[in-house]
């Protein structure tokens, strides 16, 4: 996609007959050829899930079904046995990555944005610091917060558990989505503050002051100033941490389990069964279901994607 | 009761002295302009009056209420940026408003305010744009109603022109010296540009390094600059400075000249010195405008000293309304403002008039004037 829009820049587009032929032949020849590469998977997944099984073990890979079907599908989403669960299906899971992967995204972003706020615009004595060790969050790999992330989040657990003893209601402490939740915030403020950080940096200051001037309060120039003119990179922000937190595996096998599971752990459940035939046709439209979020944030939101990443370099 | 009073402004950022004790003060409707070159500490002095920066020591005072600690929205003040500073998601109306409605003002009240301004800077048609929308002149109009709606007793302008092109920027200059004319409002106005100062302000102080070099009207600043650094940074083209010695017969006192190939020039005391301290042969930096250096036709002819002298012309530069003669005397460049219409040619051999009613004399040493 991204090559196809190079060459169809206006730049090129302004100067026919730069190329010769051939060479146009050979560009868009080899452009074709990629594309048929990366999409050969997903045609082969796509045709895979229509077929009924016995076609699927019985016939060509490549071949198109002879009797079109959606039952494949249907029985992934609701009657399929994932790993050694009672409940059918992967509709649960999907439901657990939602209710994990909304909050998570909405609220790591929104923090990344005030911290970005702060470290930009309210500098404080040591905010290099602060945020040279933000950044830094980035580079720590996933396997190495396991333990200790799992050692807070077993606090949160304790916490919860005193709660219910004392008032019935443990207040989402404890619970596996909430603590999936947290772990991906809190991993994910890294990255979110370095890209509102660097958006803010090049946001004018005068704004700030006119706003202060204006007498709108800390939390007022935020919302009011700062936030509206930042659509651009929240998209970034917001399509980067999705597609994180929604492919997330580690996170998700480690601090979950059964069925609180998300999506891709209950793929991983439901594919690698070692009892009975290997239904493909049933794997390969599970495989697509869990796909497919991140593949509409990509076609809702991508345009802002591409305008988002340019924006700090045209403001420089 | 002075509207703006400085006292003693300090300002630090760490060991490095922006402001080194700074005391002006502005009278009810003056037009104060701030005015240096870059990095002299004039806008970091409008941002502490502002309150967007906080002063090491000393006091700043509106309409004589002490406002050191006072957050900016509450020293009754308002503040045209020199980016404007709208805000891009609301219309202009909005951002006339955005002040209003962070005090809470109700909403009837606050279009009512907006409309009114709105027809003083004639962008009522403007109002429900976006600021992208607007051209340059157009977003600072904006910028100045949205300082005008709330009715302020000092408005702070900080370069507000220097983002527009030449023409424009002549026109809005205009536009503020006529608001301020029309509403009497008390302003202090920042800029690098010494025309700018000249033309708007009632009272200018020149800043050099944090320090006041000189307060005044402007034609105190322009026509008895206190001292060099004054004298050449206020005009266009710059006040010619030439370095000459005092000579001495008795009571007279007489400054000259000294010149390679000619004769050297010999003047009397400029009428704006003080010769009582001058002893003879003490070096004295002599300094002249170009428009105080004429030929023996366009000399101003009420000139109560006017002394003429031959020199060669080295450079002629037309410039439309007059034309600048560069000549040299005193191993230096001498800048004369002659008619657009003069005859003159590089390399004449022409006879050139000081008009010493304009001339001023400084002490090298020190660089104060004499």
């Amino acid at each position: 996609m991204s090559a196809a829009e190079l060459v169809s820049t206006p730049r090129h587009r302004g100067e026919p007959g730069r190329h010769s032929k051939t060479t146009r032949v050979v560009i868009y020849g080899l452009l074709l050829l990629f594309a048929l590469v990366y999409l050969i998977p997903l045609v082969v997944m796509v045709m895979t899930s229509l077929k009924p099984l016995d076609e699927v073990t019985g016939g060509n890979m490549f071949a198109l079904p002879q009797r079109p079907t959606f039952g494949a599908w249907v029985k992934a989403w609701g009657e399929a046995r994932i790993g050694v669960s009672d409940t059918l299906g992967i509709s649960g899971y999907f439901l657990n990555s939602i209710k994990m992967v909304i909050p998570a995204v909405l609220i790591s972003s929104l923090l990344g944005a005030l911290n970005g706020y702060v470290l930009t615009k309210w500098h404080f004595p040591g905010h290099k610091l602060v945020f040279g060790m933000m950044l830094f969050a980035c580079f720590i790999p996933f396997q190495s917060v396991i333990i200790p992330m799992a050692v807070i989040l077993g606090w949160f657990g304790q916490i919860g558990q005193s709660l219910s003893d004392a008032t019935g209601y443990s207040f989402g402490f404890g619970n596996p989505i909430v603590n999936l939740v947290i772990a991906h915030v809190v991993y994910g403020l890294g990255f979110t503050t370095l890209f509102f950080r660097n958006y803010y940096e090049a946001f004018p200051t005068e704004l700030i002051k006119a706003a202060m001037m204006d007498g709108a309060s800390f939390f007022q120039i935020f919302r009011r100033v700062l936030l509206p003119n930042s659509t651009p990179i929240f998209i970034v922000t917001v399509i980067y941490q999705f597609t994180n937190i929604w492919n997330d595996f580690l996170f998700g096998s480690t601090f979950a389990a059964g069925d609180s599971s998300p999506m891709t752990v209950a793929l991983n459940n439901l594919v690698n069964t070692s009892t009975g035939i290997v239904e493909y046709n049933v794997n390969m439209a599970a495989a697509i279901i869990a796909a497919a979020p991140t593949l509409f944030v990509y076609i809702v939101a991508g345009r802002y994607f591409v305008r988002g990443l340019m924006a700090g370099a045209v403001k420089g | 009761m002075a509207a703006l009073d400085i006292v003693a402004l300090r300002k630090r950022f760490g060991a490095l002295e922006i402001l080194k004790g700074i005391d002006i003060s502005l009278e009810k409707g003056g037009f104060l302009v701030l005015v240096g070159p870059s990095g002299c500490g004039k806008s970091t002095l409008l941002n502490t009056i502002a309150g967007l920066e906080s002063i090491s020591s000393g006091e700043i005072r509106i309409g004589g209420r002490a406002v050191n600690d006072l957050h900016p929205s509450q020293r009754d003040i308002a503040m045209v940026f020199q980016s404007y500073a709208l805000y891009p998601n609301m219309s202009v109306g909005e951002n006339i408003a955005f002040g209003m409605e962070m005090r809470g003002v109700p909403k009837p009240e606050r279009e009512k305010a907006v409309a009114a301004v709105a027809k003083t800077l004639q962008i009522e048609h403007l109002l429900k744009r976006r600021p992208g929308q607007l051209s340059g002149g157009q977003r600072q109009r904006v910028a100045m109603g949205r300082a005008l709606v709330r009715q302020p007793s000092i408005f702070l302008f900080d370069e507000p022109l220097s983002n527009l092109d030449a023409k424009l920027r002549v026109d809005m200059r205009i536009e503020i010296k006529r608001l301020h004319q029309t509403t009497g409002s008390t302003i202090v106005y920042v800029t690098h540009d010494q025309i700018e100062a000249m033309t708007l302000a009632t009272k200018i102080a020149v800043l050099k390094d944090g320090e006041v070099q000189q307060v005044g009207t402007p034609a105190e600043i322009y026509n008895r600059p206190a001292n060099l650094f004054v004298a050449d940074f206020m005009g266009s083209p710059a006040m010619n400075l030439l370095e000459g010695k005092v000579t001495k017969s008795g009571a007279d006192v007489g400054i000259r000249l000294e010149r390679r190939d000619h004769p050297p020039i010999l003047l009397p005391l400029p009428i704006s010195a003080d010769g009582s301290k001058l002893s003879e042969g003490a070096k004295v930096i002599f300094g002249i405008r170009p428009e105080a250096v004429n030929d023996t036709e366009s000399v101003d002819s009420n000139a109560k000293s006017v002394i003429h002298f031959d020199a060669e012309v080295e450079i002629v530069e037309p410039a439309g309304a007059d034309t600048y003669v560069v000549t040299r005397a005193a191993g230096k460049e001498l800048t004369a403002r002659m008619r657009a219409d003069t005859s003159v040619k590089v390399g004449d051999n022409h006879t050139f008039a000081f008009n010493l009613d304009k001339a001023v004399l400084f002490d090298p040493a020190t660089t104060a004037r004499i």
